[in-house]
């Protein structure tokens, strides 16, 4: 019969139109400022330095510019400083006087995360970059870039683990290494002296 | 006292005329009149947008705007100030009139469309002894301005030297010349058994009740078929969805209208609503009853309550088609109303002269019933029919 489809059309807008009143799962938009969905594990928006500790003295970062140099779209800006400061192993290393990342420009490709050997500069999950200016304002500085390691591992916890290890084996086996190294250094002044 | 309560802007108007002397009397009671309307049915138009908004939203498991309150307040209102913003925006937008327009006809058009549209609140009772003249061919005065709409659909087509505005334009006309027959037959049967082309006198004819229900036309046979004839009709006479080809933006961007911005499409948009409320007034006032009670125990509530009442809940159940069924094919629009609407109106004509010369006892609800059931049937067969068109052939585009 004629209408009986438009009918059943009907009833079934009528039933999301009571149901959205009374069931909140019918409902798949968020309200956003007030209630937020959880990030995903693997969310990245903009990179970001991690440090230990302090986050003038801790910053791992030691201005090797490999990131400066394989960012396809030319974001990071890089000033390596004139003085060296010891790094987490105790070694003398540079760092970033100045450390700039046009977010702008940036395409959120991760390169930058992958190449570093210093587990460094690593993935932010912060979005909420809107700003009325739009040069400086989207210009980060080496200060707003720069995130402790605790805040690292709660973004991402599983990828901190991991980096925390690479830098753990790095600091054991230079650790090792200087021992033997003065451990040698003690024996050739040991048997220094006896040659004489 | 509920009495006064139903009189009490009848009461207040003839209060204020007790100050106007007698000369000035016609013309001031003019001008309260259409001061009234611009009020009353635009504000009615703003909250109608959201009510819409948010209707289609929910229909769709959606919020729909919740967060416009009362400006500078932290108060919601379940985002009806919603209006407030939109209506600022459309209100400061530029104005671009194209440069090949044909710049009088393009801004005459929106200004022609609204007349029609307000000239045709004069006749439709709002209320008890609310109605703005008691114009004895009412009916006909309403279909007469209603048809000037067409007029104002072209000028707006034609004017703006656009091929997407010209055939919305075309659709329009199209479909509005077709559908006013349904429109109009549908309410002969009103006038037939009524014997009066008064709106008022339509309305005294179904204001007395049995066993407590009202003789709303809508409560017979041949007033059931009628009203949901001129619902269809309407819907279509007031562009609505599943009628809206002359719009239709997901093929013509936005019809008649795709010129014209700011201000002048804010005006087109109004009108279009103010269209639909009156013809969804007429439609009550033809079918159901108007400003009367359904069941005599409710009819202490206020004329302009039932009126005002009725009339959003047809506005709900226009979203609510929305919301449901989408945009006819333009065959598809032509067959139903010429192959379905207008035979069954035509048949609804001769119903309607069956039930006014047949005894008021139950055979003439039977002998009714059955024509128009088996009507119905048939007609619904034939419209069912021949929808295998097989693969589509394209005969210049290969």
């Amino acid at each position: 019969m004629l209408g009986e489809q438009i009918i059943k059309g009907m009833a079934v807008t009528a039933r999301n139109f009571f149901g959205s009143y009374v069931s909140k799962n019918r409902l798949t938009t968020v309200q956003y400022p007030e209630e937020r969905l959880v990030p995903k594990a693997n969310t990245r928006q903009f990179p970001m330095l991690v440090f230990d500790g302090d986050a003038e003295k801790g910053l791992r970062c030691v201005a090797c510019t490999i990131c400066e140099k394989e960012c396809p779209p030319k974001c990071i800006y890089i000033v390596k400083s004139k003085d060296k400061k010891p790094d987490y192993k105790g070694q003398p290393q540079l760092y970033p006087a100045v450390f700039d990342i046009d977010v702008s420009v940036c395409m959120s490709c991760q390169i930058c995360v992958e190449v570093c050997p210093f587990e460094s500069i690593k993935m932010n999950t912060e979005f909420e970059l809107a700003t009325d200016d739009r040069f400086e304002g989207l210009l980060l500085h080496k200060n707003e870039l720069a995130k402790s390691n605790e805040y690292y591992h709660k973004l991402h916890p599983d990828d901190a683990k991991e980096s925390d290890a690479v830098l753990t084996a790095e600091k054991s086996r230079a650790e090792a290494k200087a021992k033997t190294a003065a451990e040698a250094k003690a024996k050739a002044a040991a048997t220094a002296p006896a040659a004489k | 006292m509920f009495d006064q309560l139903d009189q009490i802007f009848v009461t207040l108007k003839h209060l204020v005329m007790g100050f106007v002397p007698a000369a000035w009397q016609p013309l001031v009671s003019a001008l309260i009149a259409i001061v009234l309307i611009l009020v009353v049915f635009p504000t009615l138009f703003a909250l109608v947008t959201v009510i819409e908004r948010k209707g289609l939203g929910r229909m769709q498991n959606r919020y729909g705007p919740n967060r416009v309150g009362i400006p500078f307040t932290k108060i919601r209102l379940c985002g009806f100030g919603q209006f407030i913003p939109d209506g600022i925006k459309s209100l400061t937008k530029e104005d671009i009139v194209p440069r090949a327009a044909d710049k009088v006809v393009h801004f005459l058009a929106p200004v022609v469309m609204m007349v029609p549209v307000m000239l045709a609140y004069a006749v439709l009772p709002f209320g008890k002894n609310m109605s703005i003249t008691d114009y004895d061919a009412g009916l006909l005065f309403f279909f007469a301005v209603g048809g000037a709409v067409e007029l104002s659909v072209f000028m707006a087509g034609w004017s703006s030297r656009n091929k997407y505005s010209l055939l919305g334009a075309m659709r329009a006309i199209a479909q509005m010349v077709s559908y006013e027959i349904p429109l109009i037959l549908s309410a002969v049967t009103v006038v037939m058994v009524v014997g009066s082309l008064n709106l008022n006198a339509i309305i005294a004819h179904q204001n007395h009740y049995t066993f407590g229900i009202a003789h709303w036309h809508v409560f017979t046979p041949w007033g059931l078929v009628g009203f949901i004839l001129f619902f269809i009709a309407s819907l279509a006479e007031s562009n609505r969805t599943p009628f809206d080809l002359p719009e239709a933006e997901s093929e013509i961007i936005a019809g008649y209208f795709t010129e014209y911005s700011g201000f002048k499409f804010a005006l087109f948009f109004l009108g279009e609503y103010l269209g639909m409320f009156a013809i969804i007034g007429l439609g009550i006032t033809l079918f159901l009853g108007g400003w009367t009670s359904p069941v005599s125990f409710l009819t202490w509530i206020p004329s302009y309550v039932w009126f005002f009442t009725k009339l959003m809940a047809i506005v709900f159940v226009f979203i609510w088609i929305r919301a449901t069924l989408p945009r006819l094919r333009m065959d598809q629009l032509m067959n139903f109303t010429w192959k379905f609407m207008l035979p069954l109106a035509l048949i609804n004509i001769l119903v309607a002269g069956i039930w006014h010369y047949m005894a008021a006892d139950w055979q003439r609800w039977l002998v009714c019933s059955a024509i128009i059931f088996g009507a119905y049937a048939i007609l619904g067969r034939g419209l069912m029919q021949n929808q295998n068109f097989g693969k589509r052939i394209y005969r210049y585009a290969e």
